[in-house]
């Protein structure tokens, strides 16, 4: 099961945090101080696992951005990387390329598609045409509610006038 | 879509990103933060904040608390935001919600109303987003509240609900347990969903049922392996391939159930035989989603009832994982390694120069991983090597964590396979020494205690001398400046009880060290005892034996200082110690019997010498005791009745009662309820068995299912075949031996046809191994003595035995030799481009140009961008990779869409701006959406984002 996903900068900044387990908000700030010290100080070349605390963080870099998740001893190392891969290739669709602007302003968007890929610690999709096609639709929903606002507050700037 | 090219932010919100990035220390960061959340504080408390300024304060409040500051002032605002009407700002308080409370937060009771009305919702995209919301919010106590509409919700004709209210229920399972145990067949039915997505996700709560109770789910065995055999077959829809790989996190999560399903069940296991060689045969490994399958199925195979060929076929992916030059799979090649052996530990011994490797490597993980190997494969013709190598990387490390479970390791295995007292005393030492603070107490004691008593046997000779030589060692251990407490104590102990005892060493000597102890540890109330004790030790068997002690100086201050302190425990044993100084000899010997530590001390409980006293009393009329349990009649039934195990735990559990009716025999007693840890005593194992069937009972829809003879038989067998029974079935090797020679010679008919200068090479490969393995004399001593003797295979004379295995190992290198050859062939890798591999990407591209700023690249694009942009993009992006978005090439064009999009931009790059550069460049360009990446540039710009030189990739694609 998946504890945690941590999103890192290589100059430390966090990018996304999301909490499958629970933790206080003092074991939280631990966990990230200890393993962005511990990841970030790795060379290149070698495993991307680090043993934390009786659990296994499974890591894999993007340009400047790490992307971290803690998973349990006897998990499968090589299939969350490759969750954390899948989970990137869907952000670089829908973002049409993404790069790490991306995560920092739209960061509520990356959790949308975080939830839409791993639901109660565990991967819940694993094809990125759903995931995708979800996302767009309450997209779609939001712009034709929006336009359906705007015409209402033009109408009623109609009437007033 | 606009929201995607554009960041819907206000400047505000941008700001603060923007001053956050731009922050150079924790401090200054800290304090935009505060400044921003009294910003927040005082706008979300303003009256009537539109709806939508609303939504973009939570996202703040999301940001600020992700920082990992408190935003609970804004908690309130996040629930009432769920209560909306707009999916958009529902979402956004659902969002901040799951991300601000635990499940015990008292808010939650306010938003399970409100998932209650989300979750009947007409529309789809609402109910999405309430169970999204389940999964993190609901508790233990709150279930009930949304289970029926969760379990209707099962059925509902959208499958993304489906698969939702699936993973909600797999999250209730955590939980509670109880709280779903009637759904099971409602997880069956989803099994069969035509959805591949909601089986997909069935496998998760079936993965921690079958976990909790492999025995109920034999039938499903069947069908578990027809879905993998169909996944495998590319039976799925297109979408749920992966790097051309059919659905394989389905087919991992299908395997994990398997192993769990065919572990000591050689009939369950007999049906998966026939798909994992299936499997192991397409493997692939030159991706890492293929290994990960491979490593899955290794994993399956070792669980499983034994079988020759897929054990064989395992230990090909696995040596094939050791052998490679990636990390990660030498890292999962040691792990799947550690699983063989288990049930075949000659495994190992093909791989111990492989293993050697690793455990030198620099690379931490590694070195770990293959500790916890070693620890596995540890005997005691190899535990000196391997518990001295364990200290000496422990005495290395730093994090505590791991350096309490490496030492606990140590004396584990000390404890276990000591060669020696003495090496075990030395390596004691070792440990506490370095980590004395972190292991556990229990293990001082029983260092003390092994001391005290010897190894058992009735040597009173070695006895001594191993004492002797503790004594010297702590002596001279002693002289270090920061030693722990317990080692402390245990130094102190041993000097007290024998320190004297071989005469080497002068009384007032020992005393004399003590008293340092004692002084340099003044904190230390634990240490100061018993170094105090230690030293009355020593005067009484001065005294006792006749000799005359002096009271050194030092001594006499600790007494006096003893005498005033704080501790009453303290105080008193320094007034034991001057009071024992003036009795005489005869007392002394009475009081503290030399090296009489391990004499037991009988007590009479009755208490004889007093019965004068009270036949005193009684005479002088004081009434006569009353023993305590005639004081309370009831407690004597008590303790009658807690005899009964059945009575005791129906006790303790009696308010379950109120759900489910009581019991009839013998399927179910009532013991099955009670929480797990009351089942450990439990000894007899069929008792245990038996008592596992009653959680299913409740649900009678199941019944049909699973039959209770199959169940029966399942678990005789399991009994029969249980683990213990592998490694003594494997143990005479000569019968596995000859079935390798079998597997051999058909592995060899197989690769008959490769052709002759396959051959040679291998030949060569071969040699050159042998040639390596020679050079490395030293490393092939380490594993001569880690392996056992036998492991210097190139210079053995091959006995009949061992030619056996030669062949074994040459038929098992032609396999690597062809996968070589086909990864250099370049038609293969043109017809077939392998799926992006960003582990190696990742590592070169930041090196190679981790000063280049984007709008340096804009400026200067008129000459030298072009000509840059072409090494580099074929450095990055390559010809791996062709999909993906080249940096670069990347800026031109922005600068392109600023000019139409963004008048203010242009004015400022106008210089720059060179069209013909442009479409140069452009003409390189590979990304997928030109236009969205332009807009999301000139919008970051207009920001005022820069790139600035500490960080220059911000607008790199992550891909590229």
């Amino acid at each position: 099961m998946i504890h945690f996903v941590i999103l890192i900068s290589k100059q430390g900044k966090l990018r996304l945090t999301k909490w499958y387990s629970q933790y206080s908000a003092k074991e939280r700030s631990r966990a990230i101080a200890e393993l962005s010290s511990a990841i970030l100080s790795r060379g290149p070349k070698l495993c991307n696992f680090v043993e934390w605390r009786g659990n296994k963080v499974v890591y894999r870099r993007y340009v400047s951005l790490y992307f971290c998740m803690c998973i349990d001893h006897d998990d499968n190392e090589l299939e969350i990387l490759e969750i954390i891969q899948h989970f990137v290739e869907i952000l670089d669709r829908y973002f049409c390329g993404v790069c790490e602007l991306d995560l920092i302003y739209n960061f509520h968007k990356a959790y949308y598609i975080l939830d839409e890929l791993v639901m109660a610690g565990e991967l819940q999709e694993s094809s990125k045409r759903v995931v995708t096609r979800l996302m767009d639709s309450l997209d779609l929903l939001v712009e034709e509610s929006k336009e359906k606002a705007n015409t209402i507050r033009n109408m009623i700037a109609q009437v007033t006038k | 879509m606009g929201s995607q090219g554009g960041w819907g932010q206000s400047k505000e919100f941008l700001d603060l990103v923007k001053s956050i990035g731009e922050a150079r220390s924790k401090a200054e960061e800290d304090r935009i933060v505060l400044s921003e959340i009294e910003t927040l504080k005082r706008r979300i408390a303003e009256p009537d904040v539109p709806r939508r300024r609303m939504k973009e304060y939570i996202i703040r409040l999301v940001y600020v608390e992700m920082l990992g500051h408190d935003a609970s002032f804004g908690y309130i605002h996040a629930v009432k935001m769920t209560h909306d009407d707009s999916l958009s700002l529902k979402r956004t308080g659902y969002l901040a919600v799951t991300l601000f409370l635990n499940e015990d937060h008292d808010l939650i009771i306010l938003i399970v109303n409100t998932i209650q009305k989300d979750l009947r919702s007409d529309n789809y995209l609402v109910v999405c987003a309430a169970l999204t919301a389940v999964c993190r919010l609901i508790n233990e106590e709150t279930i009930p509240a949304v289970l029926p509409q969760i379990v209707e919700l099962l059925g509902h004709p959208k499958e993304a609900i489906r698969k939702k209210a699936v993973m909600a229920l797999h999250r209730f399972y955590q939980r509670a347990p109880g709280s779903v145990s009637h759904l099971i067949s409602n997880f069956r039915k989803r099994l069969c969903d035509n959805d591949p997505g909601v089986m997909g996700a069935t496998l998760c709560p079936l993965f921690d049922l079958i976990t909790a109770d492999p025995s109920s789910y034999k039938d499903l065995v069947m069908s578990f392996v027809s879905i993998l055999k169909q996944v495998a077959e590319k039976r799925l829809p297109k979408s749920y391939d992966y790097h051309q790989m059919p659905a394989p996190f389905i087919q991992i999560k299908l395997l994990k159930i398997l192993a769990l399903l065919g572990s000591g069940d050689k009939q369950a296991s007999e049906q998966m035989y026939t798909i994992l060689s299936d499997i192991f045969r397409k493997g692939e490994s030159t991706s890492n989603i293929g290994n990960s399958i491979l490593y899955q199925c290794i994993c399956c195979v070792s669980s499983i009832y034994p079988n020759t060929k897929s054990l064989e076929a395992a230990a090909d992916a696995t040596s094939k994982f050791l052998k490679s030059d990636n990390h990660n799979l030498r890292y999962m090649g040691i792990d799947a390694l550690g699983r063989l052996i288990k049930i075949n530990p000659e495994i190992a011994e093909e791989h111990q120069l492989a293993v050697i490797d690793c455990l030198e490597d620099p690379d931490d993980t590694l070195k770990r991983k293959t500790f916890e190997l070693l620890y596995k494969m540890t005997k005691s013709t190899n535990v000196e090597v391997i518990v001295d190598r364990m200290i000496d990387y422990m005495i290395n490390i730093n994090d505590h964590h791991y350096k309490t479970e490496i030492a606990s390791r140590c004396v584990e295995l000390a404890e276990q396979y000591a060669p020696s007292n003495h090496w075990f005393i030395q390596t004691m030492n070792k440990v506490f020494e370095h980590a004395g603070d972190l292991v556990n107490v229990r293990v001082a004691h029983n260092l003390m205690r092994l001391i005290a008593e010897g190894f058992g046997e009735d040597d009173e000779g070695a006895d001594s001398q191993l004492r002797s030589s503790a004594v010297e060692s702590y002596l001279r251990i002693l002289g270090e400046p920061k030693l722990p407490s317990v080692f402390l104590q245990v130094i102190c102990w041993v000097l007290g009880e024998y320190g004297t005892m071989d005469g080497k060493c002068s009384a007032s000597y020992i005393i004399g060290k003590l008293c340092d102890v004692a002084e340099a540890h003044a904190n230390d109330d634990t240490v100061k005892a018993y170094a105090t004790t230690a030293i009355m030790k020593i005067f009484a068997y001065e005294i006792a034996a006749g000799r005359k002690v002096e009271m050194l100086p030092e001594c006499q201050a600790l007494i006096d200082e003893l005498s005033a302190s704080h501790s009453t425990d303290l105080q008193q044993r320094a007034y034991e110690l001057q009071a024992l100084m003036g009795l005489d000899v005869h007392a002394v010997e009475s009081v503290m019997p030399l090296d009489a530590s391990c004499e037991d001390i009988e007590v009479d409980r009755s208490l004889p010498f007093l019965s004068s006293f009270v036949q005193q009393s009684l005479e002088k009329g004081a009434r006569p005791y009353i023993s305590e349990s005639e004081q309370s009649g009831m407690s004597h039934v008590n303790i009658f009745r807690s005899q009964d195990p059945h009575e005791v735990s129906g006790h303790t559990l009696r308010f379950e009662a109120y759900q489910l009716p009581k019991p009839s025999p013998p399927a179910s007693a009532p013991i099955a309820f009670a929480p797990p840890t009351d089942l450990v005593p439990v000894s007899d194992a069929t008792y245990a068995r038996d008592i596992q069937p009653p959680p299913k009972v409740p649900s009678s829809l199941d019944a049909l299912s699973a039959d209770v003879g199959v169940r029966l038989r399942l678990e005789g067998v399991q009994k029969k075949w249980g683990k213990p029974t592998y490694s003594s079935s494997a143990a005479p090797s000569t019968s596995s031996t000859s079935q390798k020679t079998v597997n051999g010679a058909t592995h060899l008919d197989g690769v008959g046809s490769m052709s002759a200068q396959a051959r040679d090479t291998r030949d060569n490969l071969y040699d050159s191994r042998r040639q390596q393995v020679e050079v490395s004399a030293e490393k092939q001593k380490l594993a001569a003595s880690l392996f056992g003797a036998s492991s210097s295979k190139n210079e053995k004379k091959p006995s009949s035995h061992k030619t056996i295995k030669g062949s074994a190992g040459n038929v098992e290198k032609p396999t690597i030799m062809v996968k070589a050859v086909t990864s250099s062939e370049p038609t293969e890798k043109t017809s077939v481009p392998p799926p992006p591999d960003l582990l190696d990407l990742g590592e070169p591209a930041p090196e190679t140009k981790p000063s280049v700023d984007p709008f340096q690249q804009l400026e200067g694009l008129l000459g030298p961008a072009p000509v840059q942009s072409t090494p580099d993009s074929s450095v990055v992006a390559g010809p791996r990779e062709p999909d993906l978005m080249a940096l670069y090439s990347d800026i031109p064009m922005t600068n392109l869409s600023g000019t139409s999009t963004n008048p203010t931009v242009t004015d400022l790059y106008a210089v720059s701006k060179n069209p013909q550069g442009a479409t140069n460049v452009s003409t390189l360009k590979k990304g997928p959406n030109p236009q969205d990446s332009l807009e999301k540039d000139a919008l970051a710009r207009q920001v005022g984002v820069t790139p600035s030189g500490k960080n220059p990739n911000l607008f790199r694609d992550l891909f590229g």
